[in-house]
């Protein structure tokens, strides 16, 4: 095999499947060792191979063939394909890693629950739906991944669907993707229409001709087609990647299983969107209008729902704003054309926030399902393997030189700086103190969890103990690449990697500038000691350090000082009680006049019970005429046979 | 007035006098004796009409067959009269309108204006050896062959219906096949074991 | 010469008759029946006229027919009659309403 042929994409792409289904459907039959053992061979054998074609890539193969046409419908043609260059490679190999890992971390995690298979057969699933996204050659298919992941993101967050908060929470996220995916869907719509074809080679080959048209959305307001276009694919995104402000579903999606917010919720399917828009370059390098729109929202992002992580008492929930505020980067990288830089700090993110995850369920797991990190700490003495690598993990989120992190989000900043689109300015002050907010943060976690007072009444059996080796393997293999996946930026953001799967126009070429000042890993590191950012992070550890170490009585004493400040960030800025009044309630108090005046009233009253009332009113009247008796009748005759002798003679 | 005109308006006037006192008399017996009449006074009309062959299965059948079937049924049914004549006065008013009003629009459609003679003329008396019935022969077994038959078919249907509906279940000696078929050995065979009897016990 | 408006008056003047007949006579099914042979006598001595005066024997074929399907009609109607009056013991027709809506 030493080309990429179909049979090879197949295997990858049905490999997690075949363990779904295996898992999903005869789970109970063939016991919880097979059920694992099938989804893990699934996805091991699916990531082996994507190794492989990422290979294959890096030695120039590429791949873009229709592998089974679905339908005809005049001119339009829905196929399954597959488009294999660098980026769905480099997808493809994260997705199915992260994946891997995270099976292997289940088997310790989800031992003793009930749903042990059905588990196995969801993330089996979502790996596979995943791959179907990355791995699309056309809009279409593009679509049945992207809400097949959503549909595998619902079920499982309300894995445990007897816990009420669990439900709700999946119906949020399930309402809130379905805004996302409503523009998603508006602008695949508005590409076929445009472009006449769902195919990206036929889409993007059009693209500066598309780029020329305008349209008018509103009387008298004249947009650019593409404009149009991009900015409704990126409310797609805006749903699945939990941007502001439809984040909202993000936070509450920790119901779920740990595993599962470390491959779905922060490593694979959030970054779905950053995957779509990074694909999208050749569309949205012709809109600046769509581009600017995107560092804002990133950069919003990025800031304020880092302030949240600050004072969430949640052990996931911290992580969760985390994944938000990084996702925000990402969008920010987006936004200034550095989509190469983005892709990396999704890639490189995958690593260390599925780390820091499955870390969390590590401690979850110690503390006997207790999530508050308040009625944590010290538990570094009892959990080496775990507090190393989350501290790496840490480490790396943060962006400490020479981890992962440093190298992806120190280009991300550095390529901001760059920008010249209107808001970008705004965006490198908000990814700059984002950097601060991260740190502090981070470590007040850590700090909190691993260090200081042991807050927790355990004893004997109940005392915290380090992870089985299914746990700690994946979490030591993550913490490896967290520290070394950084090394790759120069071929990646600088080198020609991603050169035929990303356009970028040369007056948007930010990456460019930073590439120029690029001389090599050492160099950079060097450089990036210089710059604000990382003493920013020093800062946000040190004060992390003061405020929960040395004086821990300050926050509280801060909390008082600024509960207006506190209160706003309890309230997450009041996203979810304005989406709960205005729009939950909105739609609650239409859907009542609707059943109350349109269903009630008009519909059962006037339209169903009215007819039969009508029918029953007239036939009382009418059926005063069927006497029954014969000369009642006879009489109608004659008087309708004389009327109409009367009508023909006169 | 020629002796023909004398002939059809002294059968007219039996005519209307005879169905007049069907319609008015209170006794069915009579009634249909009155509508025999009428059957009879029509016939000797159609005869004027030169209609020959109809006249006679109007009597043939009609008189002979349809009438005396209302006679006998009239007969054969215990008919309390009396119920059966409440209002008749009280309806003879808005008969007589509406059949006055009838009467007045036919008569002005029908009448002499439009058909008299002089726009209808009288036909060509037909010629020696013309033979109504032929005629009728002639077109019904060639032109109206089709319903002709389906007129057999009615009959058929309205003498089969005819009995049937009349029909007692109870007197009739029909079979019924379904218990025939039922039938067991053992229904109809009875095998009794018993000693033999010494006589000169019984004795 | 008898016109042809003479029988076609006649022939109304019978129709008429059994008309208010029917009225007059609203409770006796038997009479009814009656009124009901008038009427189709009125009709065939109309068709006869007809073709007597336009000298097409087609209108003799048709009264064929009405005959043939008064008798039919005559002869269920008289059964159904029968059966009537076995069941219900009555041929008045003011007892006969169940057919009421």
């Amino acid at each position: 095999m030493d080309q990429l042929n179909q049979t090879l994409l197949l295997t990858i792409a049905l490999a997690p499947l075949a363990g779904s289904i295996i898992a999903g459907f005869f789970g109970k039959k063939i016991g919880k060792v097979w059920s694992h053992r099938a989804a893990i061979y699934g996805v091991a054998i699916s990531f082996v191979l994507s190794a492989w074609v990422l290979k294959l890539v890096i030695d120039g193969a590429s791949y873009n063939e229709t592998v089974y046409q679905w339908l005809q419908a005049g001119s339009l043609s829905l196929e399954v394909g597959f488009m294999i260059d660098a980026l769905t490679a480099i997808m493809m190999v994260v997705v199915t890693f992260v994946s891997l890992m995270v099976h292997i971390y289940t088997i310790g995690y989800m031992y003793d629950d009930d749903g042990y298979s059905r588990f196995f057969s969801y993330i089996s699933l979502f790996t596979f739906s995943m791959l179907m996204l990355v791995m699309a050659n056309n809009f279409m298919q593009l679509f049945f991944g992207w809400e097949a992941v959503g549909l595998v993101s619902y079920l499982l967050i309300g894995f445990w669907y007897k816990k009420p908060t669990a439900i709700y929470a999946n119906l949020k996220a399930f309402l809130v993707n379905r805004v996302g995916d409503f523009g998603f869907l508006l602008g695949i719509a508005a590409v076929l229409m445009y472009a006449g074809s769902l195919d990206y080679v036929e889409v993007f080959a059009q693209a500066p001709a598309i780029a020329t048209q305008s349209t008018e959305l509103f009387a008298g307001h004249s947009w650019s087609v593409m404009t149009v276009i991009c900015i409704l694919l990126f409310i797609g995104a805006m749903g699945k990647s939990a941007q502001v402000p439809l984040h909202v579903w993000l936070p509450d999606s920790m119901e779920g299983p740990t595993p599962i917010s470390a491959l779905i919720h922060a490593a694979t399917m959030v970054t779905a969107g950053i995957f779509m828009v990074t694909r999208m370059s050749p569309l949205f390098e012709f809109s600046e209008t769509a581009l600017s729109f995107m560092l804002i929202i990133g950069a919003i992002t990025a800031l304020f729902m880092g302030f949240l992580g600050l004072i969430q008492n949640d052990i996931k929930r911290v992580i969760a704003y985390s994944t938000l505020s990084q996702l925000g980067y990402m969008t920010v990288a987006l936004g200034a054309s550095a989509y190469a830089a983005g892709m990396f700090h999704l890639m490189t993110h995958a690593f260390f926030k599925a780390l820091l995850f499955l870390g969390a369920g590590s401690v979850i797991m110690a503390m006997h399902h207790q999530q508050d990190i308040r009625k944590m700490g010290g538990l570094k003495k009892y959990m080496p393997i775990t507090y190393w690598t989350a501290l790496i993990g840490s480490l790396a989120l943060i962006g400490l030189p020479g981890l992962a992190g440093f190298f992806s989000k120190d280009a991300i900043i550095e390529a901001v700086s760059y920008s010249t689109i209107p808001g970008s300015s705004f965006a490198y002050f908000s990814v700059l103190a984002g950097v601060f907010i991260t740190a502090l943060y981070s470590f007040r976690l850590f700090f909190l969890v691993f260090h200081g007072k042991e807050r927790f009444d355990a004893e004997g059996d109940h005392k915290p103990h380090e992870s089985p080796a299914v746990v700690t393997v994946p979490l030591v293999l993550l913490a490896i690449l967290s520290v070394i996946a950084g090394d790759f930026i120069g071929p990646i953001l600088f080198g020609d990697f991603f050169a035929t799967a990303i356009v970028v126009h040369p007056e948007h070429n930010v990456l460019a500038h930073v590439a120029d000042e690029y001389h090599g890993i050492f160099a950079f590191m060097l450089h990036g000691m210089m710059m604000p950012a990382f003493w920013l992070a020093m800062l946000g550890i040190g004060f992390a350090y003061f405020l929960y170490m040395v004086r821990p009585d300050i926050p509280a004493k801060l909390q008082q000082r600024f509960s207006g400040l506190y209160r706003i960030l309890e309230n997450k800025y009041y996203f979810d009680a304005f989406n709960e009044k205005v729009f939950a309630g909105g739609s609650r108090m239409i859907g009542q006049f609707l059943w109350k005046v349109g269903d009630q009233t008009i519909i059962d009253g006037a339209v169903v019970n009215g007819t039969a009332k009508t029918v029953g009113a007239i036939a009382k009247i009418v059926r005063k005429v069927q006497t029954g008796y014969l000369y009642t009748y006879a009489f109608a005759m004659i008087i309708g046979l004389w009327l109409l002798l009367s009508y023909f003679v006169v | 007035m020629s002796i023909e005109k004398l002939i059809f308006y002294g059968f007219a006037v039996i005519l209307l006098f005879a169905a007049t006192m069907v319609v008015t008399i209170r006794n069915p017996v009579k009634a249909a004796l009155f509508l025999i009449l009428a059957f009879f006074t029509s016939a000797g009309i159609w005869l004027i009409l030169e209609a020959e062959f109809l006249a006679l299965i109007l009597v043939l059948v009609y008189v002979g067959a349809v009438m005396v079937l209302f006679l006998f049924v009239v007969m054969m049914l215990d008919i309390d009269l009396a119920p059966l004549q409440e209002g008749f006065t009280q309806y003879l008013p808005i008969g007589i309108v509406v059949a006055a009003l009838i009467t007045v629009e036919m008569i002005a459609v029908l009448g002499a204006a439009h058909f008299g003679l002089d726009i209808v003329a009288a036909p060509i008396p037909h010629p020696e050896g013309y033979s109504n019935t032929r005629e009728i022969g002639l077109l019904l077994y060639t032109v109206y062959v089709y319903p002709f038959e389906i007129a057999s078919v009615i009959l058929t249907v309205a003498i089969v219906a005819a009995i049937t509906l009349t029909l007692r279940e109870k007197k009739s000696k029909s079979q019924n096949i379904a218990e025939q078929v039922k039938v067991r050995r053992e229904d109809r065979v009875r095998l009794i074991k018993m000693d033999a009897v010494n006589k000169e016990e019984v004795d | 010469m008898i016109a042809l408006s003479d029988f076609l008056i006649l022939g109304a003047l019978l129709f008429s008759l059994s008309v208010a007949g029917i009225f007059i006579n609203r409770k006796n099914i038997i009479i009814l029946l009656m009124c009901i042979e008038l009427m189709l006598l009125a009709v065939n001595l109309n068709f006869i006229a007809f073709s007597h005066y336009s000298g097409d024997i087609a209108g003799q074929i048709f009264v064929f027919f009405i005959l043939t399907v008064a008798a039919a009609e005559a002869a269920i109607g008289l059964a159904i009659l029968v059966v009537l009056f076995r069941n219900m013991h009555t041929i008045n027709v003011a007892d006969l309403d169940t057919l009421k809506g």
